[in-house]
């Protein structure tokens, strides 16, 4: 069975980021980037399930200009048999991303997609879900457990929601979208990124896969969100209970 | 045109999420709708046509929406769509779930998170953990939102209930299937998504039993457990009381960080709680930079001060 990993690259979580001077974006220019922490989940399962015989290859997909070749390289040194990069120098939404992605899963036959919930820069958690329904494919997001049975063309899931872990069967082919405590990703060997370089990565202009991208958003600001202010510290547990009930009056 | 809100319940009761969109509805349109769709939920109907400002309850009772399966409510949401300018549902685990499948189904862009309503097609959400807000317009044919309950009111009751339509629609796609949950027994606790007051526990405590601890202090305050990342990670507390950026967004009218340093990605969860207390025995934790109140001293001993002092009160 074939699977497709997506890799985002995104600012190094890190960091503390800088919106630019016009108030349209977050700086990215000359910023430390890194492949989105829950796409590193996602690459790390797909190589567990690789190596457990369940999965045949992993290709793995970035969309966006050259500098995320990097992040593709990565996702070679972590295991994956091959690269698709989807040239653009725009910045897609996440429908127009899934439309991107559904052209490919079905170019590379793929019976699995594994994503990212979310990318740490917009937050959107849309994507997966979004390409489960173009494809009309069963979804599993925010999972924390992945259990295939390829004889019964079925997965079972665990699920992180607000009421706790809910475990689900899906049918194959599937789209899952990866939680923080599904796995923990491996360290990467240096002979690994070394072998990485070796790897094919191949470039694909955006407009050949999708002629015409249809976006009905448009950011008109990015701001700083409101800053709380330093408080007052005191120094003792009866000092902090007297405040809360004379001052702040919320006990 | 209309509002359809899609209503979080577990087919007993309506989820008090749904009433916080209920207040966002009204700043789009005056005609709004909501969506209850599960098995045999006529409890929950009830409870939804008696909110304010609430035009019209519908109903699908399926067995193939009991358990809210993204891949069936999507497809019958698609069906009804064509009545509604907007289409909204919550930012928890079950709007993040199903809304982008519906807004894919229908080929229009979603917008998530929103905490403000500055216009009919202009929004404001948070992105990179909340460290930037970004303004959004929107000129599509409709409108697709994932709500932030927190960030709006509760909407009201209102004096007599609202007409209730039901839907003979049934999509049963066979694409998945519910097996089980594994829920945390919270004794009592209020629920962390409601609870006036919250109680966090982070990397500074290192057992399960020290978050017992936490939770005689919870017990007095009538407070519901959080959780950073850390103490997730760590296996201390199960994944569905953690507050941050890929968790919970919570804010109460008192936060109590217990041994939380601050990492940007929790503070996403917390920051708009009206007071924030930090307790940690480094000075230098980030926490400190905007809690209203602070103490340095060791969680250990303060926790257990605390909870006597509330006794004795």
């Amino acid at each position: 069975m074939k699977c497709l990993v997506t890799v985002k690259q995104v600012v190094d979580p890190y960091i503390n980021i800088r919106i630019n001077s016009d108030h349209t974006a977050v700086e990215t220019a000359n910023i430390k980037m890194a492949m989105n922490p829950f796409d590193e989940i996602a690459m790390e399962e797909a190589m567990r399930q690789k190596e457990a015989g369940i999965i045949s290859s992993i290709t793995a997909v970035s969309i966006g200009p050259i500098s995320v070749q990097e992040t593709l390289r990565q996702a070679l040194a972590r295991g994956a048999d091959e690269a698709i990069h989807v040239v653009t120098s725009q910045t897609l939404t996440p429908l127009n991303i899934a439309k991107v992605l559904a052209v490919l899963v079905k170019q590379q036959q793929t019976q699995l997609v594994l994503l990212g919930k979310q990318a740490i820069d917009d937050d959107c958690n849309q994507t997966g879900q979004m390409l489960a329904a173009l494809l009309g494919w069963a979804q599993g997001t925010f999972c924390s457990s992945v259990k295939i049975d390829v004889a019964n063309q079925g997965i079972t899931v665990a699920r992180e929601t607000d009421y706790g872990l809910e475990t689900l069967q899906l049918r194959l082919p599937t789209v899952i979208t990866t939680d923080l405590r599904l796995n923990e990703p491996r360290y990467i060997s240096l002979p690994n990124v070394m072998q990485a370089k070796r790897k094919p990565i191949s470039s694909i202009n955006l407009d050949s896969i999708i002629s015409e991208l249809r976006t009905e958003i448009k950011t008109l600001k990015v701001e700083a969100p409101p800053q709380r202010k330093a408080g007052i510290m005191v120094q003792s547990v009866n000092e902090l209970l007297h405040k809360l009930q004379h001052e702040a009056q919320v006990i | 045109m209309a509002v359809l809100i899609i209503a979080e319940h577990d087919n007993l009761n309506l989820n008090d999420v749904t009433k916080h969109l209920v207040t966002a509805a009204q700043q789009l349109d005056t005609e709004i709708h909501i969506l209850i769709a599960g098995f045999e939920p006529q409890q929950v109907v009830t409870q939804a046509s008696t909110l304010a400002n609430v035009n019209c309850v519908l109903q699908a009772s399926n067995n193939a929406y009991k358990y809210q399966l993204a891949e069936n409510l999507a497809s019958l949401i698609q069906t009804i769509a064509a009545d509604y300018k907007y289409i909204i549902a919550p930012a928890t685990t079950f709007g993040k779930n199903v809304l982008p499948r519906v807004a894919a189904l229908l080929d229009i862009e979603q917008i998530s998170d929103v905490t403000a309503i500055i216009s009919k097609n202009t929004f404001v959400h948070p992105i990179y953990a909340g460290n930037a807000l970004e303004t959004v317009a929107t000129s599509a044919a409709k409108i697709i939102l994932t709500i932030r309950p927190t960030a709006f009111m509760m909407c009201n009751l209102a004096a007599t209930n609202c007409k209730i339509k039901n839907l003979d629609l049934v999509f049963e796609l066979n694409l998945s299937k519910y097996l089980s949950i594994e829920t945390s027994a919270n004794n009592g606790l209020p629920d962390l998504s409601a609870a006036a007051i919250v109680v966090a526990g982070g990397r500074g405590l290192h057992t399960k039993d020290d978050f017992e601890m936490l939770k005689q202090l919870a017990i007095k305050l009538h407070a519901a457990i959080g959780a950073s990342r850390a103490a997730v990670d760590a296996g201390l507390v199960p994944n569905d009381l953690q507050i941050g950026q890929t968790g919970k967004v919570v804010a109460p009218k008192l936060y109590i960080a217990v041994g939380i340093s601050g990492a940007i990605q929790h503070l996403a969860g917390m920051k708009d709680s009206k007071i924030i207390v930090a307790i940690n025995k480094d000075p230098e934790a980030p926490i400190f930079k905007l809690a209203d109140y602070g103490l340095v001293a060791d969680l250990y001993q303060v926790i257990p001060e605390l909870t006597l002092l509330l006794d004795a009160k």
